[in-house]
């Protein structure tokens, strides 16, 4: 828990250079409720991190801050070394409850940050129909949100993340609302994309197994107020089918170790 | 307030939206009108009886209503009552449209604008029009401002809930898309605030028709009132009734009329159900 204890969060292995730095954030809520206190991380370029913790441990605040949604109430961040502001085309948000408008088809909802960004119709379009049909959603370009699953919603938000092009994706509990044999079949997805679009995830989720089994690296924070606790690298052999890798001893005891580092936490 | 936009799930003219999923568009139709069936029926057999010497039988009523009709003289009451109508709710719903997103947007607007319309929707309004007549006369402002108060202060509340109201998620993610301040109003606030703003504009228009009404029976008899008012002093219950029952048929005609151009306009994902 205190922080001499815990592992440098820039720890040994991180090849490639970061693309984004978390630099001594802390935040409170007005109320005085801390959700974090002094988090310094790095995100390498590529990778994939899950930021894991127990419910309220500040996990969607942290990524809020780097999205810069919400504004820390010490520290930096910076992003390819520039120092965030605000949201920036750099990152792109895939938003636990979709956040998806009602009112506009998938078509439009996929284009958004490109009508956003002044893009001429045609070009937005051509590029939201290319990633619907990325993540697998070709056919449905003319339905409304109400009219697909909670797992085809989620891909409508995941597939307007990818169509601004940004170099980092933030995604907060993204497959949290939708039924587990979707989710599996998310996770699936989102190693095959990863391949595809080589970008830089980052992943907030409260699964153990999906943390391990989707990241490079997973950061676990301790709750109230949020810090990091530990730093985990799954060596997981990625080349396997889904099945083996669930079976896989490395990924078994990774889950049980995290879970007895997590116990604590958890009256 | 709240009660006010609680009170629009139960106008049936919200209803559909969610009813209409199980039962097809023909059979809520013919449900429709068997239940103003029953209704005329019902005001038929107890005109007969009759329960009282001024309730004249429904089919008295309408024929005194075609009269009028062929006389001319509803057409003139009605241009001279939609008059006064028309102007004050179109000042109200854009006005009232435009304070009420201003207040859901700005907290230092909230602080200025909301409170006085807060004590307006709570004053009974009637009490007010004799002020009215005495600053403004008894000629067409005086209605206007009589519809205009009665209209105003439920539209305004409503797009200030509407707005308050919007997901924030959705918000979110225009800001996260760097969306504009400007952006994020026009294409995420005000088209997820349409529905209660348009609820609101519902309720401000069955208010301005309570407004002119009230207007022309209280101010100076013109129009609808001036009908209501002579036909009732010379005891034509049957062209009275005919009056009041098609100025109650026009303002339900005119809200659904409203409801269609709120789907048209704003929420394509809920035609087909609507």
């Amino acid at each position: 828990m205190n922080r001499a204890a815990s592992p440098q969060p820039q720890d040994a292995g991180a090849a490639a250079p970061a693309i984004v730095e978390v630099r001594g954030i802390a935040k409170a809520y007005p109320g005085g409720v801390q959700a974090l206190d002094g988090v310094d991380l790095a995100f390498e370029t590529g990778g994939l991190t899950s930021l894991l913790g127990p419910s309220g441990c500040g996990k969607t605040t942290l990524l809020k801050i780097i999205a810069g949604l919400l504004a820390p109430s010490a520290g930096e961040v910076y992003v390819q070394g520039r120092k965030v502001t605000g949201p920036g085309a750099e990152r792109a948000f895939v938003f636990q409850d979709f956040a998806l408008m009602p009112w506009a088809t998938v078509l439009r909802n996929v284009a958004f940050g490109l009508e956003l960004k002044g893009r001429p119709r045609a070009e937005r379009h051509e590029t939201a129909r290319h990633y619907i049909d990325e993540v697998g959603l070709t056919g449905f370009e003319h339905a409304y949100p109400h009219e697909l699953s909670g797992g085809m919603r989620q891909r409508v938000g995941l597939a307007r993340a990818l169509a601004v092009n940004a170099e980092v994706l933030l995604m907060d509990e993204p497959f949290s609302a939708v039924d587990e044999q979707t989710r599996r079949k998310f996770q699936e997805d989102l190693l095959r994309l990863r391949e595809t679009e080589r970008k830089t995830f980052l992943f907030v989720t409260h699964s153990i197994e999906e943390a391990v089994y989707v990241s490079d690296r997973i950061v676990l924070l301790s709750p109230r107020p949020g810090r990091v606790s530990r730093i985990i690298r799954p060596d997981i052999p990625r080349d396997d089918s889904p099945d083996q890798i669930r079976r896989h001893p490395v990924y078994l005891d990774t889950v049980e170790e995290i879970w007895r580092g997590l116990r604590e936490f958890v009256e | 307030m709240t009660d006010k936009t609680g009170g629009v799930a139960g106008l049936p003219a919200a209803v559909p939206a969610a009813a209409a999923g199980e039962a097809s568009p023909d059979r809520m139709l013919w449900w429709r009108l068997i239940s103003v069936a029953l209704f005329c029926g019902a005001w038929e057999i107890a005109g007969q009886i009759p329960i009282n010497f001024a309730l004249p039988p429904f089919s008295r009523t309408m024929a005194a209503f075609f009269a009028m009709m062929a006389d001319g003289s509803m057409e003139r009451a009605y241009l001279s009552t939609l008059q006064p109508l028309v102007i004050g709710v179109l000042i109200s719903a854009f006005l009232g449209v435009g304070l009420g997103v201003l207040i859901g947007l700005r907290r230092d607007a909230e602080w200025l604008i909301a409170p006085v319309f807060i004590v307006l929707q709570a004053a009974p309004m009637a009490a007010l029009i004799p002020l009215i007549t005495f600053i403004y006369g008894i000629g067409l402002a005086a209605k206007v401002l009589a519809v205009c108060l009665l209209a105003l202060p439920v539209i305004v509340l409503n797009s200030y809930k509407a707005v308050r109201n919007v997901n924030p998620s959705l918000v979110d993610m225009c800001r996260a898309f760097q969306g504009s301040r400007l952006q994020e109003v026009f294409k995420i606030v005000i088209p997820d605030a349409s529905p209660l703003i348009f609820a609101g504009l519902r309720l401000g228009v069955a208010a301005g028709f309570i407004g002119v009404v009230l207007a022309e029976l209280l101010i100076t008899p013109t129009g609808i009132g001036d009908l209501i008012t002579y036909h009732r002093s010379v005891a034509d219950y049957a062209e009275m009734y005919a009056v009041i029952a098609s100025i109650i048929v026009f303002s339900a005609v005119t809200l659904a009329a409203l409801q269609r151009i709120e789907i048209a306009l704003f929420r394509p994902e809920t035609r087909e159900t609507a």
